[in-house]
């Protein structure tokens, strides 16, 4: 891998012994993925939870954060894993939210904002086309590289914190042309409605699709998605299929017609009905009884947050369902403003700030809460809450208040 | 008697156990329960089954960053695959491989590595060299 003299000094130390572990880790993925060299970002943003971390983990970023280590881009955050303000309740531990304190402090001795967010292209400072970044979290990746048409790999906390300290990235992956032309071609039928239909065909798309090497371009998308839903089609997407970028023609930037992303070579692949409902079907429960109504992952946006706020008008939840809703502090502060945060309450739902459901030791607050069988509109959550021991269904946004109201799925 | 695999140049130090393979795939975040090491989604085809010190052979990524630090996480404590092979790695798994001193290769010469290798084969890895040696067979 060709290092410029700037990297060679990282290299060799003389810029500290946080700057020499984090080049030291890019050159050892970069060896892996064959890259040349490396690629300078505008941002990074850094998946970090204290479930993730661990104990190990966040001595880990104290280690590099002690000898004065800053960062030399802007460096955002995913969301946490404790809302600070709000744990007790919830079932989490002091411990836990010590651990979150610590990497705290450790994150903002290097300089790195803590945004918390996993919709940062909604409310930070979204990529533009051809920026190369080191971004965190799939649904972050995917919207970047799909609708912004920036370019990033999937970075995991600590290459993404290795990009905030040396200001690159190895250059291999979806920083190349060549890795971002299609290799898989979908034609839709059927028109997506609503925010749970457009995951479930990103999910259907990225099972489908079924590796971080092939991109999708999907044709027969009639009408142009709003952020809301193409956030979730990408996110669930990426979450299925470790999905990093998708192409829908004559939609997104880099794929004006087929042939812009060489598609036309590819066998088109229905994307029928029945896989709609094959991928439905495992978390279809009518009729059962709800633990708790789940809107997270991604996290809400104003809007979402104001059609969460209008169904919850002059309704409440059953006593026997909990509703909990992951926003970010930049959209928490409007929607309090706007009273869709005391709506939400007021209906009896909890919204928690700079966190999201998944991400906060999931296991360990479903046993303290007796939340078994949880309903979400979102097709990654039910995705992944399976292995922490939930029973996951999905249904529309409408149907979750309805259903949370009567205690059971409707 | 010995079988050697070449496969891509992969990251970490050589390793060597027992095998546990499945054509499946993998996320430390969607399917195992790191406390008792052991795989905990259902619909995963080593349901059950305990993960510490094998060399884990699956077929590819899938979903989340997480397990960048996972990785990192679970051998700390000693609960952690001793190496992992793919057919494909993605990105996240090589970082994360990377930070936890964990061994993985992937991009195999003969074909599917979960056919090539069987679950109990006593298999060594040398991601330094891009090798994968079979010893009982």
């Amino acid at each position: 891998m060709k290092l410029s003299d700037e990297e060679k000094a990282m290299l060799a130390g003389e810029f500290g012994p946080a700057c020499q572990w984090a080049i030291k880790h890019q050159k050892q993925v970069g060896r892996m993925f064959d890259a040349m060299d490396m690629v300078e970002v505008s941002q990074a943003h850094m998946m970090a939870d204290p479930e993730s971390l661990g104990d190990a983990g966040v001595e880990f970023v104290e280690s590099i954060a002690k000898d004065g280590a800053k960062v030399a881009i802007p460096m955002i955050t995913d969301p946490r894993g404790v809302d600070l303000s709000y744990y007790d309740p919830l079932g989490q531990t002091e411990d836990m939210a010590n651990l979150e304190r610590r990497f705290i402090a450790a994150c903002t001795r290097m300089g790195i904002m803590m945004t918390d967010t996993c919709i940062n292209y909604q409310t930070i400072m979204p990529p533009v086309r051809g920026d190369h970044v080191a971004y965190g979290d799939t649904g972050v990746v995917i919207y970047s590289n799909s609708v912004c048409g920036a370019r990033s790999n999937f970075e995991g906390g600590p290459s993404a914190l290795a990009a905030g300290l040396t200001g690159r990235t190895p250059r291999y992956g979806l920083h190349l042309d060549e890795n971002r032309r299609a290799t898989k071609r979908f034609a839709v039928t059927a028109q997506p409605k609503d925010l749970m239909d457009w995951g479930v065909l990103g999910a259907t798309v990225g099972r489908k699709s079924g590796s971080y090497w092939e991109v999708p371009v999907i044709e027969g998308i009639e009408k142009a998605p709003t952020s809301d839903e193409i956030k979730h089609m990408g996110a669930a997407m990426a979450s299925y299929g470790s999905t990093p970028l998708f192409h829908i023609v004559g939609l997104t930037p880099e794929c004006p017609t087929l042939s812009d992303v060489e598609g036309e070579r590819l066998k088109p692949v229905t994307v029928t009905d029945q896989d709609i409902a094959d991928l439905y079907q495992p978390f279809g429960a009518h009729g059962e009884a709800v633990d708790v109504v789940v809107f997270a992952a991604p996290q809400l946006s104003l809007v979402e947050m104001g059609q969460v706020a209008a169904l919850c008008k002059s309704r409440h939840r059953s006593e026997t369902t909990d509703l909990i809703v992951c926003t970010p502090a930049q959209v928490y502060v409007d929607a309090k403003r706007m009273g869709f945060v005391d709506a939400i309450e007021g209906f009896g739902g909890k919204v928690l700030t700079g966190t999201c459901f998944y991400q906060q030791y999931a296991r360990e607050i479903g046993e303290a809460n007796g939340w078994k069988r949880l309903l979400s509109n979102s097709a990654k959550i039910v995705n992944i809450l399976g292995g922490y021991g939930y029973l996951p269904a999905l249904a529309s946004m409408e149907d979750c208040i309805a259903s949370a109201v009567k205690g059971q799925i409707v | 008697m010995a079988t050697e695999l070449k496969c891509h140049v992969g990251i970490g130090p050589t390793a060597r156990g027992k095998a546990l393979v499945a054509d499946d795939n993998f996320s430390a975040r969607y399917d195992l329960d790191r406390i008792n090491g052991v795989f905990s989604r259902p619909q995963h085809k080593l349901a059950g089954q305990s993960y510490r010190d094998v060399i884990l052979v699956l077929n590819t990524a899938k979903g989340g960053v997480a397990t960048a630090w996972m990785l990192h996480e679970m051998t700390s404590r000693g609960i952690a695959p001793r190496a992992i092979l793919f057919n494909s790695a993605n990105t996240i798994l090589a970082q994360g491989a990377a930070l936890a001193g964990m061994a993985m290769c992937d991009r195999f010469e003969d074909g599917d590595v979960t056919q090539l290798i069987a679950t109990g084969d006593d298999v060594e890895v040398d991601p330094e060299s891009g090798v994968v040696v079979i010893h009982n067979r």
